[in-house]
Order: C-alpha cells, then sequence, then structure tokens
C-alpha cells in the first residue's frame, strides 16, 4: 500500500450539482476528501480539493468519479501546452 | 517554509455567512467533505476571505549580488492572498489557487526609467527590473524585442488606419514562448535545478527545448504519442529527452501534472509558473515603448491558458505604476479563439465569472487548452479594460493566415490566423473604430503549422521554354491573376 495526496479539481454538469458525490467517494473508497475551494450554482459547479489515501484507492475514486459525469482536472489547469 | 499553515489562526467563511471551522492547521485538515450538510443551490463556497488572513507577512527581499537586490517581495495567492517565500512552487497550500509575484514598486520606481530601459539590451532583458529574476545570469537566446510593425495594408482591408501588428513569430525558437522560458529557466537555474521540462504539442517544447540547450541544462518534453513528427522535429533538434505518451489529452495531463510532483525538475508551466508567466509582461512593456511610449487603445490577443491577455494588461497596469506612463491605461483586451476551444469567449459571452472546461477540438492546436488556469483571470481583465471576446468560426483560421500573408509578408501559424480573423469580426461589429490605435499580436511562426495551408501550392509546371512560360503567364493574366 502507498499512501499518497492528490490535488484535483471537479467540474460538476448541472444535473449532478445536487449529488452527493464527494461524500459518496468518501465512503465508497478508502479516501480522505478534504474541500479546499468550491463555486456551486444551479447551472454548474466545481470543487478543489486533496484527496488522501492509498495510491490505487485514489485512482479508482477519480475513475469513479469520472464514469459518472464529473470533470476532474489537475487544480492547477491544463498543463499541455502549444 | 510556507506561510498559512503553522501559527496561523483563521476562520473560514462560507458566502452564505456560515463559518465552518477554526483550527490552527486548518489547511492540513479535513473540511466537511459533504456537500449534503449545505443547501449547495445557494452557492457553497470555502473561500477564506481576503480580510480574514490575520498573519502580516514581512517581506523578503533577494540579495541579488553585492549591491543589488532584486524586487521581489515574494509569491502571493491570487485567491486567499495568502504570501510565500520565492520558491518553486505554483499553488497555494491554503487554498490550492495559483500563485504570482508580488513586486515592491515603489523600490522599482526609485530606480527604473525610460531612460534605463532605452540603455538596456535589445531584448526582454531591457525590462529585468520588473523581472522576478536576476538579469545578470539569464538564459539569454536573445528573445524579445521583436518588431511592431504598422499594417498599413492589412488596416486597408479591414477598414483600420491605425493597426500595428506585434510579430513575435520572429523570437528565436518562433513564437512568444521564449520570452516566458527564458526568464523560467533562469529562475530554474537560481533555484539549482539541472533539468528543465513541459508538456506541449509545440511551440513551448521548442523554447524549453532551446533554452535548456543555452543553459547547459537537461530537458524533458512530454508530448502527445498520436502528435505528428513535423511538429516536434523544432524541439528534437535542440536535443531533448522526448517522452511520447499513449492517451487521451486529459491522460496526458494528469500524468504530467502527477510527474511534476514527484521529481524534482523544473516544468516551466507548473511548479515554475508564477516566474514563467511573468514573461508575457515584456510583450506590454514592448509594445508601449516601440509605440513611442503610448498605450494602445485595443490590443487583440490569442488566448490559451489566458496568461498572456492577463500578463499584458498587467505589463502595461506596471507601467504606470513605477512611473513609466501616466494611468490610467485606456487599452481595451480582447481575446481571440478559435470556435473548437474557446471555454473564455464563451464564458466572457455569457456573462459568466467561471469558466466551464471543454475538449478541444480546434485546428489552432497551439491555443487548444480546454481547462485554462487563467482563463476566470482572462475574463476579469476584458471586464476592467472595457474588452470583448471573440470566437472564430474553425474554417475563418486558415482565412486569417492567408489574409496575413498576402497583405503583410507575415507567415503565421494558426493562433496568428485566429487572431486576424477575430480582429476582423471586432471590426465587423464595431468594437474598434477605423482611426483607433489597434494591436494585434501574432505569436507564432506559420512554418510550425504548414500542413494546414499546404493548398496554397500551386505551381505553373512548365518545360524549360520561353513559349511554354509565355503561354502559362497568359493564362494566368486571362485568370485575373
Amino acid at each position: 500500500m502507498v499512501m499518497g495526496k492528490q490535488r484535483v479539481k471537479f467540474t460538476f454538469p448541472t444535473d449532478l450539482v445536487t449529488q452527493p458525490i464527494i461524500y459518496d467517494l468518501g465512503r465508497k473508497f478508502n479516501v480522505v476528501t478534504n474541500i479546499r475551494r468550491a463555486d456551486v450554482r444551479e447551472e454548474m459547479g466545481w470543487v478543489v480539493l486533496e484527496l488522501e489515501g492509498d495510491d490505487q484507492e485514489i485512482q479508482q475514486g477519480i475513475d469513479w468519479v469520472g464514469s459518472i459525469g464529473v470533470r476532474v482536472d489537475p487544480v492547477a489547469g491544463d498543463v499541455l501546452e502549444g | 517554509m510556507g506561510f498559512g499553515v503553522l501559527g496561523v489562526k483563521l476562520l473560514a467563511y462560507c458566502s452564505c455567512s456560515n463559518t465552518f471551522q477554526e483550527d490552527k492547521r486548518i489547511s492540513d485538515r479535513p473540511m466537511v467533505p459533504s456537500l449534503e450538510r449545505v443547501d449547495i443551490r445557494q452557492g457553497l463556497c470555502y473561500y477564506p476571505r481576503r480580510g480574514a488572513v490575520p498573519e502580516v507577512v514581512a517581506p523578503f527581499l533577494i540579495q541579488r549580488g553585492a549591491d543589488k537586490v532584486a524586487f521581489v517581495i515574494g509569491l502571493r495567492c491570487r485567491e486567499c492572498a495568502r504570501e510565500y517565500p520565492v520558491e518553486p512552487l505554483n499553488v497555494c497550500d491554503f487554498c490550492f489557487g495559483p500563485l504570482e509575484i508580488s513586486y515592491d514598486y515603489k523600490a522599482i520606481a526609485r530606480v527604473i526609467s525610460r531612460q534605463r530601459i532605452a540603455d538596456g539590451p535589445l531584448t526582454i532583458w531591457r525590462y529585468q527590473d520588473l523581472l522576478p529574476v536576476d538579469a545578470e545570469n539569464a538564459v539569454d537566446i536573445q528573445a524579445g524585442f521583436t518588431p511592431l510593425i504598422k499594417a498599413k495594408n492589412l488596416g486597408k482591408v479591414l477598414g483600420l488606419d491605425n493597426l500595428y501588428l506585434k510579430n513575435d513569430s520572429v523570437n528565436p525558437s518562433f513564437s512568444f514562448k521564449d520570452r516566458v522560458v527564458s526568464v523560467a529557466a533562469t529562475k530554474a537555474l537560481e533555484f539549482g535545478f539541472d533539468t528543465l521540462s513541459c508538456a506541449s504539442t509545440g511551440n513551448l517544447a521548442c523554447a524549453v527545448a532551446a533554452h535548456a540547450a543555452r543553459a547547459g541544462m537537461r530537458s524533458v518534453v512530454f508530448i502527445p504519442s498520436d502528435l505528428e513528427a513535423g511538429k516536434v522535429i523544432g524541439a528534437a533538434i535542440y536535443g531533448p529527452t522526448i517522452v511520447a505518451v499513449k492517451g487521451s489529452y486529459d491522460e496526458v495531463n494528469r500524468l504530467c501534472s502527477e510527474i511534476a510532483d514527484n521529481y524534482h525538475w523544473a516544468f516551466v508551466n507548473i511548479n515554475m509558473r508564477p516566474f514563467y508567466a511573468e514573461g508575457s509582461k515584456t510583450l506590454g512593456l514592448e509594445v508601449a515603448e516601440q509605440l513611442g511610449w503610448r498605450f494602445p487603445e485595443h490590443a487583440v490577443v490569442p488566448v490559451a491558458s489566458g496568461a498572456l491577455l492577463t500578463k499584458i494588461w498587467k505589463g502595461f497596469d506596471e507601467m504606470v505604476e513605477v512611473g513609466l506612463m501616466e494611468g490610467p491605461v485606456p487599452t481595451r483586451m480582447y481575446a481571440a479563439q478559435a470556435r473548437g476551444c474557446s471555454p473564455v469567449v464563451d464564458a466572457f459571452n455569457a456573462g459568466e465569472d467561471m469558466v466551464k472546461p471543454v475538449r478541444p477540438n480546434s485546428i489552432a492546436k497551439s491555443l487548444a487548452i480546454g481547462n485554462p488556469a487563467d482563463g476566470i483571470y482572462a475574463i476579469r481583465t476584458m471586464s476592467r479594460s472595457g474588452g470583448a471576446a471573440y470566437a472564430v468560426p474553425e474554417d475563418e483560421v486558415v482565412e486569417g493566415m492567408k489574409l496575413l500573408a498576402e497583405t503583410e509578408g507575415i507567415f503565421t501559424e494558426t493562433a496568428g490566423g485566429v487572431v486576424v480573423s477575430a480582429l476582423k469580426g471586432l471590426v465587423e461589429r464595431g468594437a474598434i473604430g477605423r482611426d483607433e490605435l489597434t494591436v494585434a499580436f501574432i505569436t507564432g511562426n506559420g512554418l510550425k503549422t504548414q500542413e494546414v495551408v499546404e493548398d496554397v501550392v500551386h505551381p505553373l509546371t512548365i518545360r524549360p521554354t520561353m513559349e511554354e512560360f509565355e503561354e502559362a503567364l497568359h493564362g494566368l493574366s486571362a485568370a485575373g491573376r
């Protein structure tokens, strides 16, 4: 087991804004979610947070969040530039 | 050592006035992860208010040598205003907001002058007082001081009598990225890094590899594995290690962020980003100087991450701050993006102050950033300056490239095509008046994206006789060419 942390930004589409996805992420996976900043509105929202736990659990958690329609990005935005 | 973690007592507020937690080490402790506990439709917000930071951080003055002191106070979070010493760090430890350089403008004002700048080298380093590095040890391949051209022919076509083009496509590695990488590479050496790195689909890779070669540093450049070979030759020639990553755009982004976290390398636009971004300011400084110490009334800028537009404005603003120019800055800032990747333009035109990430699908690859790090700041800059935003239909990108080449003799890449077509659109919309002083920023060279204009090649093929030549020429005249 390799413990680690990842800083990520979740962007929620309208239909997922009201869902307790971060709560579910913490329950479904052995990952501690630590919210640092957020702006959640009716039509969309984003949350910047740190995920802490086993690297594999974090990755599985991110994959799950992505699979249900939440966009997951690095907190610093896209790093792949032209 | 970072600030905002040890010995800081603060409160975190929600915009609905709820107080969530009071703690001495709030940034190390999980904060209410369940959104169920709050009615998020009312706008859940964990922003610590600027006024809620109780600790006063003393300025850091960096010794530049025996008799010189740089004018950097430190790094400051753009969201929560926490301050940090000068370190290879791009994100606030508390709120994960982006960090930028904080300067002592009063000290700069005491030494800077138009004459001091004019006496400097014909590169970005003439503005060394406003850069966060020691210029004496600059990693310098002569970036900057590129031509500002009065565009009479293009202006005539567009209906502008006072149009200028800032031609940054003639930088040493053929894009404006030389400016930002020159600053980042210099700072990387100051920090003691031996490896310069980036993830790129073109211009940035070239600039990183070139500057690393000049600095005697190792360079490691990450590219998507499906990138055309032609696009990376301009970087490969300088001898970097090129890592081709198989996977989607998002996967490449995520992997590179993770590598940056785990390797002690200078990633120019990740851990070096606060320093890197400052290089863009020199475009604004240069334009004002080249206009005879005047600000343009309009500036049309290509937008990818949004940093370039934001920093050009910051450069203008700083000229006023340090007494080089009279304020306020009159320039209206305009963002130009291609329709296939226009998250900043879309948000601005919708009146949003939130940028919705998109998956890029544009021929303007150098502008294809779906989740722009500085998008929100670009929007704020446009709003503050009274500017606007324009998304160019994909099929007009190449038209813009051809128009620029045919009228002014400048072969730009797709990003330049976006700028020219956006300028055309803005004039047609009435945003820019005929006599108003306008500068369009051309940031990359057309030799890098030749494939999008292959259709321009149609030579007159003849046998080596005068007869055939004159016949072909006659055919041209008959066709009105």
